[in-house]
């Protein structure tokens, strides 16, 4: 198997994980579950990341670099994400986003 | 040019790329809150396991490790926040299904399409010995730039939640200019200023 069409398999793998976090971070109520969605897409992110890095440009620390960043990225999601969750709830007992919809920008 | 992956490698991969796909489908069909965290968690942990064999070790160990314990404490949340944590009592709670679906799908197909007709550039350098050297080398010198910038947003992260998080800080207490003899306690005895 050639190392491009690996790569391909390896992205399109990616790709799916994208999709079906997109449609979960867009069509879930709850705000821990739209959070799942997001950490899924990032999971897509950290898998393209590291398949660059390898059949594209490994002499490079670039790529590697983006799964860093990545990893990173998930963490803030989910402390600022749950952070947002608590005090929602403690200022208005909500736990699904349709019911803060006054705060769409 | 053919990938200098072995056999079993390929395997590993297709493998778990199934099978993280599959788990991310999971957690959006189960009904338990708990098992859709513990999908969420299979799904991080095939994709560790694909970097595993694309010689990422250091970053497949940190994914496992950071996403077992990151799941752990969602675990928590999902089970504080949900009204039907453990999934007793079959219930959607989705809203625009279909359109959701379809903008999934539309990303999906429009990722897939660029993936497979783009003419990747073959490589013709070598690959580093070892993969952790070179992303520490980055991180300490050339990248440094990238890791001042993750340690200023993760302080700000710690700040932010903490901020968020805190029922009563002490502008409750003292009053907005902080003026207050005595702290205005739901029960007194805290401490004083």
């Amino acid at each position: 198997m050639t190392a491009e069409m690996v790569l391909q398999i390896v992205l399109t793998v990616a790709a799916g994980l994208i999709g079906v976090g997109l449609f979960g971070a867009l069509s879930q109520q709850t705000i821990v579950m739209v959070m799942m969605g997001l950490e899924l897409v990032l999971n897509g992110v950290l898998l393209a990341g590291g398949a660059a890095w390898y059949f594209l440009a490994p002499e490079l620390p670039d790529a590697q670099m983006l799964v860093v960043v990545a990893l990173v990225v998930m963490a803030v999601e989910m402390a600022m994400g749950f952070a947002v969750t608590v005090a929602f709830y403690r200022a208005r007992q909500l736990d699904m986003i349709d019911m803060a919809s006054d705060l769409r920008g | 040019m053919l990938s200098d992956l072995s056999g079993w490698a390929i395997t590993a991969v297709a493998v778990l790329g199934v099978l993280s796909v599959a788990a991310g489908v999971a957690v959006f069909v189960v009904d338990s809150m708990a098992r859709a965290t513990f999908a969420l968690l299979a799904s991080f942990l095939a994709v560790a396991g694909i970097l595993l064999a694309l010689d990422l070790v250091y970053l497949a160990v940190v994914t496992a490790l950071m996403m077992t314990i990151e799941m752990a404490i969602m675990a928590v949340f999902m089970i504080m926040f949900m009204m039907n944590p453990a999934g007793l009592m079959p219930m959607t709670m989705v809203h625009n299904a279909k359109g959701s679906a379809g903008t999934g799908a539309g990303a999906f197909v429009v990722l897939v399409v660029g993936i497979w007709t783009i003419d990747w550039p073959t490589r013709d350098t070598s690959r580093p010995a070892d993969s952790t050297r070179q992303l520490g080398e980055a991180i300490m010198g050339s990248h440094m730039l990238v890791m001042l910038v993750i340690g200023v947003g993760l302080f700000a992260t710690i700040l932010a939640g903490t901020v968020l998080a805190t029922a009563r800080g002490r502008y409750d207490r003292f009053g907005a200019g902080l003026t207050a003899q005595r702290p205005d306690d739901p029960v007194p005895g805290g401490l004083p200023r």
